[in-house]
């Protein structure tokens, strides 16, 4: 076992290891974000238990910005050592004859997917770790003490246009990221079988739905507010 | 000297196994201090030196190619004979025996043979053990087909990879060793000349094709295993880097050089397209069991095909005339390659050739496809009389018997196997002439040792299809790695060989003045001009039919072309770098000199049998007629010019066979 | 047909070498493409100049000798085919076809269009095998039966004729496929179980050492092989290495 991170299929391993890590923890942030077109109360519920459980804010937490930024930096290992396999490039390649743009170009959706990330966090995430953390307010209530804050937060977050538009190319670059991840993802751990077919439409299907969905909340909130 | 096949006494069945028992062995300590060279690394070679290196020998193996995994061993296609009987149709080893002495059309030595037809079931227990996936029945059993000239299936195959599959088997077995430290590996050298030292065989003199540094290797045996010579004829169905320079320079060393004129010309290659081809491409034997041949019955229907008016799927049974069946109707299309080549070329230059140069045949697969559909729409429980579904049924069963095959010919030819019949016409194939060895594969220079296609020993006159795979690997598994302990067993004691003698000295000096003399010749004519030009004369006057003055014509006219490539042939570059005009040049040279032995074993074979056809001598069909005073193994001692080799003759001896007409019909 | 051919010209492994430009004319749609090769090659020789060195061997799409990236795929345009294989015909009049060798750190160019691809030898050497004695002294073939549908995936991946055209095409020149190839063969039958842990784990190994890049799965390889071997068999080896890692 020990050294597995110094073969390439052990880092290829690890690399599938947090894209499942990752895909499950977008799926429920999908679902969470949902709510907030559906049903503002159950959207503010959700967030504060989210916001205030133990077990997710010291374990699941720590253990998603550890995927997060493992993934990134597996990510640019794994570029910097293949670029290195092949020292002269080609004069003509017909990478299109062979591939999809999305699979050889992981590194660039993957580095849009960051940028994205860090105007994330500063969006939500660090405001949120300042109001509760650092003034110590984890009530989760508006100023005013009248209901949740956070329903409030995020479609305050989609009135400018910058950010609505920002967020969406993020999304369709998310899109791209899953079009490949999702099925190499299951390919690195080793799941190449007769249910693979079917495996794939799933994963397409996750790769448009799921980013779909996040533009359409944003767009949402932006028309409706 | 005398000619001592060191046959043992005893009862057939018996001197493989009572050989074994009385030769000397050498104990494993002192096989550590014993180097042994091999060139070589397809089937024979290479499974030679990972047996002499299990058994503790130190080897240095050699290969031309980047690859020991890349020997044209790799690209035998149809199968490999074992006499396991795993169908109950019959087999034995006496029939393998029988059918492979029969099938070289009685010119092969008896005590070889049996001994091949002895090890063969044991070729494939080692090649399943070692992980060689051939082909299987549902019940998880191993599959056989049947090959040309017997009445058996006996004929293990893995799709149309056999040698693929059964070359990889060995190439893992020399890896395991290489990966050991056992075999030393060097790739992408070609040997150039045989060290003998006191009259025994010493080292070899080879040449980094990528540096071009001429390197000294010294050992206390060295075995050849170089495949044939196939490649005199420039078109064949051999890798283009085939060559008989290794073999070649063993002879000029005093090796004797046996029957090179049997040649195989195998029946089902794809035709020549033009002057632009470099090479020919087999379709595998396995084929003619479901393909039928034929060609138009009347000239007129010929004429309108060629003219592109009349397609061949158009022509009316009755019109067409499958004259293998005709003529041989106990072994119809499987009759064996000679007879079936023969065959081929007696219709098309009776003018019945299909395509535009007159010189092809057709392949027809229509009758197999509907007989396979019928029986698959049978056993699916379909409309047996449903035209388009048993075709489609049908051309399913054919493409996962023969779908790489079908392939390989679309590509090649532009058109789909499957809804017309294939073309095809007779190509150089095998050589089963060779070096000289004795029962032992030892040659006439003790110490320097020959297997597989190199040697000239069980395949007679003409080889049984699948038997070729079966005699490489019987070699260097299981008789090669016995044999040589009986020589080796006196040089346990010898040390270390040095290169640094006058013989080796010697040596290397003439391979450099060979190499400078083409390096500073600066002529007119690239290499390939005086391969062609010897091909066509050897296509021409040594091919499928040979009369004498056909022979005589060609003896001059290769030694004027061997002057003239001497003096005019041109190689660009330099010693020193990777040069693939220069290796082919040497190449060639050798080529030169053994196209005139040749054609003057050719001459002087007074008879037909098997590969080996005089028009001089036929029945009154036209079928092969062998003599009873030429019942003897021609090996030739080296003295000069080509012209001046001395003949020796190896009576044959038949003890456990009547030699009988060989009768197909 | 007439064509511009532009193909990689270096004089040995330590020239930086570049693209040369020579026209052709004259080319059969019925030419091999290595046959037009060879007629280049007769007439840069009558002109006095350094033919294209290139490798090949069979000429049937076998031996996997030969290699050639040609318009930026490896073993050109067509499909299921070796360079020896692609005739000209899948070519047009007036085209200008880019000939380059196959790109890798660990396939360093010998000269031209010739490369050394000694490192998948050495992978072999690290455990392509099982380790049987070729004494002939083994138990009967028939003596254990394989299941039909193991046996034939077994035999899709061992038609792998290490051409090296999975490296090539790789955009990171991952060696995945060839070694996942053999990690297969041995895996899907009876014989190879007895050192699987061992072989994966040494056989990836050196494929690592010999300085292949790492699989992202983008499945080029697959598209370009001339034998078509499947991506299963990478799944599988990645399998195999996962349960030795935890084994071993």
């Amino acid at each position: 076992m020990s050294g597995i991170l110094n073969s390439s299929i052990g880092r290829k391993f690890a690399m599938a290891l947090s894209a499942f890590f990752l895909m499950i923890f977008l799926l429920q942030h999908f679902v969470i974000n949902s709510l907030s077109v559906i049903n503002p109360d159950s959207f503010n519920e959700v967030s504060h238990f989210m916001g205030t459980n133990w077990l997710i804010q010291y374990i699941m937490q720590p253990v998603l910005i550890f995927g997060v930024i493992f993934h990134f930096i597996m990510g640019f290992i794994l570029e910097i050592r293949n670029k290195k396999a092949r020292n002269i490039s080609y004069a003509k390649n017909n990478g299109g004859a062979n591939s999809t743009w999305m699979s050889r170009n992981m590194i660039y959706s993957g580095l849009f997917i960051l940028i994205f990330l860090v105007i994330h966090f500063i969006d939500f995430w660090i405001p949120e770790i300042n109001t509760k953390y650092i003034q110590g307010d984890m009530s989760g209530l508006l100023a005013d003490g009248e209901g949740y804050r956070y329903y409030e937060e995020l479609t305050h977050k989609f009135v400018p246009i910058w950010r609505v538009a920002f967020y969406c190319l993020g999304f369709v670059f998310l899109a791209l990221h899953l079009l490949h991840g999702f099925m190499s993802a299951f390919q690195s751990v080793g799941a190449n079988n007769k249910y693979t077919q079917g495996l794939k439409g799933f994963g397409k299907a996750y790769a448009i739905i799921i980013p779909l969905g996040f533009i359409f909340i944003a767009l949402f909130h932006h028309f409706n507010h | 000297m005398a000619l001592d096949s060191k046959i043992p006494k005893g009862p057939l069945a018996d001197k493989w196994t009572n050989h074994k028992n009385n030769i000397n062995l050498v104990n494993p300590a002192n096989k550590r201090l014993i180097d042994v060279i091999v060139v070589g690394t397809g089937l024979a070679g290479g499974s030679a030196a990972a047996t002499l290196a299990e058994l503790g020998y130190n080897v240095k193996a050699f290969c031309f190619q980047d690859s020991p995994r890349r020997a044209h061993s790799i690209a035998a296609q149809g199968g490999i004979n074992a006499a396991k009987n795993y169908q109950g149709d019959g087999d034995s080893t006496y029939r393998l025996f029988y059918d492979t002495v029969k099938g070289g059309d009685y010119r092969s030595r008896e005590a070889n043979v049996y001994r091949l037809a002895e090890v063969s079931a044991n070729i494939i227990d080692q090649c399943v053990a070692q992980g060689v996936p051939f082909a299987r029945e549902y019940g998880g059993l191993l599959d056989n087909r049947s090959f040309g000239g017997v009445l058996v299936s006996r004929t293990f195959y893995a799709a149309g990879q056999t040698g693929q599959q059964l070359l990889l088997g060995a190439y893992s077995a020399l890896n395991r060793q290489i990966g050991r430290g056992k075999v030393k590996m060097y790739n992408r050298h070609e040997m150039l000349d045989v060290v003998v030292v006191d009259g025994k065989a010493r080292g070899i003199i080879a040449r980094n094709l990528v540096t071009g540094e001429i390197e000294r290797h010294s050992a206390h045996a060295v075995v050849l295993g170089t495949g044939g010579y196939g490649n005199v004829f420039f078109l064949s169905t051999n890798a283009m880097g085939s060559n008989v320079t290794a073999a070649w320079k063993a002879h000029k060393r005093g090796a004797y050089f046996a029957n090179p004129c049997y040649t195989q010309i195998h029946p089902t290659c794809i035709p020549v397209s033009g002057d632009h081809q470099s090479k020919l491409t087999l379709m595998s034997e396995s084929l003619r069991n479901d393909g039928r041949i034929w060609v138009p019955k009347h000239i007129k229907d010929v004429e309108a095909i060629r003219a592109g008016k009349l397609k061949p799927t158009d022509l009316a049974e009755e019109d067409r005339d499958y004259y293998l069946e005709r003529r041989y109707p106990a072994f119809g299309n499987l009759v064996p390659r000679d007879v079936a080549s023969r065959a081929a070329k007696e219709r098309c230059d009776a003018g019945y050739g299909v395509n535009a140069t007159g010189e092809a045949v057709y392949l027809d697969f229509a009758s197999a496809i509907k007989r396979y559909g019928k029986e698959q729409a049978h056993i699916k429980g379909l409309d047996e009389n449903d035209a388009a579904l048993v075709k489609q049924l049908g051309q399913d069963v054919v493409r996962t018997k023969y779908g790489n095959l079908f392939q390989m010919y679309e590509k090649i030819v532009d058109q789909n196997p499957y809804e017309t019949p294939m073309m095809i016409y007779p190509a150089v194939h095998y050589t089963m002439g060779g070096i000289w060895v004795d029962y032992n594969l030892q040659t006439t220079v003790p110490g320097l040792y020959c297997i597989g296609e190199a040697n000239f020993s069980d395949h007679g006159a003409n080889r049984l299809g699948a038997s070729a795979l079966m005699q490489g690997l019987a070699d260097g598994y299981f008789v090669l790695p016995y044999t040589i302990g009986d020589y080796l067993a006196h040089d346990i004691r010898t040390g270390p060989i040095s290169t640094d003698s006058k013989e080796f000295d010697e040596a290397e000096k003439s391979v450099r003045e060979n190499i400078e003399h083409l390096i500073n010749n600066n002529g007119t004519h690239s290499v390939d001009h005086f391969h062609k030009k010897l091909g066509k004369i050897m296509w021409n006057k040594c091919g499928m039919a040979r009369n004498e003055q056909g022979l005589k014509e060609a003896i001059t006219e290769i030694a004027e072309l061997r002057a003239e490539f001497w003096k005019d042939v041109k190689v660009p570059g330099t010693n020193d770098e990777f040069n693939e005009e220069l290796a082919k040049a040497l190449r060639v040279a050798d080529f030169l000199e053994l196209g005139e032995l040749f054609a003057k074993d050719a001459l002087l074979r007074e008879e037909s049998a098997g590969g080996h056809f005089r028009e001089e001598y036929q029945t009154e069909e036209g079928e092969a007629k062998r003599r009873k005073e030429f019942q003897y193994v021609a090996a030739w001692e080296y003295k000069g010019e080509p012209k001046d080799a001395v003949l020796h003759k190896e009576d044959l001896v038949y003890e456990n066979i009547e030699v009988k007409e060989r009768s197909y019909k | 047909m007439n064509l511009t051919l532009k193909i990689w010209r270096q004089k040995n492994a330590n020239d930086k070498g570049k693209m040369v430009d020579y026209p052709i004319s004259d080319i059969s749609p019925d030419m091999s493409f290595l046959e037009m090769l060879d007629v280049l090659n007769e007439q840069l020789i009558n002109k006095g100049e350094e033919p294209v060195a290139f490798d090949h061997d069979c000429r049937e799409g076998i031996c996997g000798m030969c290699s050639l990236y040609i318009n930026g795929e490896a073993h050109g345009p067509d499909r299921g085919v070796t360079t020896c294989q692609l005739h000209m015909r899948m070519f047009n009049d007036g085209d200008t076809i880019y000939i380059e060798p196959f790109r890798a750190a660990a396939f360093p160019v010998i000269k031209d269009l010739v490369v050394d691809r000694s490192a998948f030898d050495r992978i072999q050497h690290a455990g392509g095998f099982i380790s049987v004695n070729t004494s002939g002294n083994t138990i009967d073939a028939n003596a254990i039966p394989v299941n039909k549908h193991d046996a034939d995936d077994a035999f899709a991946a061992a038609t792998c004729i290490g051409c090296g055209a999975c490296v090539a095409s790789c955009k990171n020149s991952s060696a995945m496929l060839f070694v996942g190839a053999k990690v297969s063969q041995f895996a899907l039958l009876p014989q190879g179980q007895v050192e699987a842990t061992d072989r994966v784990l040494n056989m990836v190994k050196q494929m690592d050492e010999e300085g292949f890049g790492n699989c992202t799965n983008t499945g080029a390889c697959e598209v370009e092989c001339p034998k078509g071997i499947s991506l299963e068999n990478i799944a599988r080896m990645n399998r195999e290495y996962l349960k030795a890692s935890l084994k071993g």
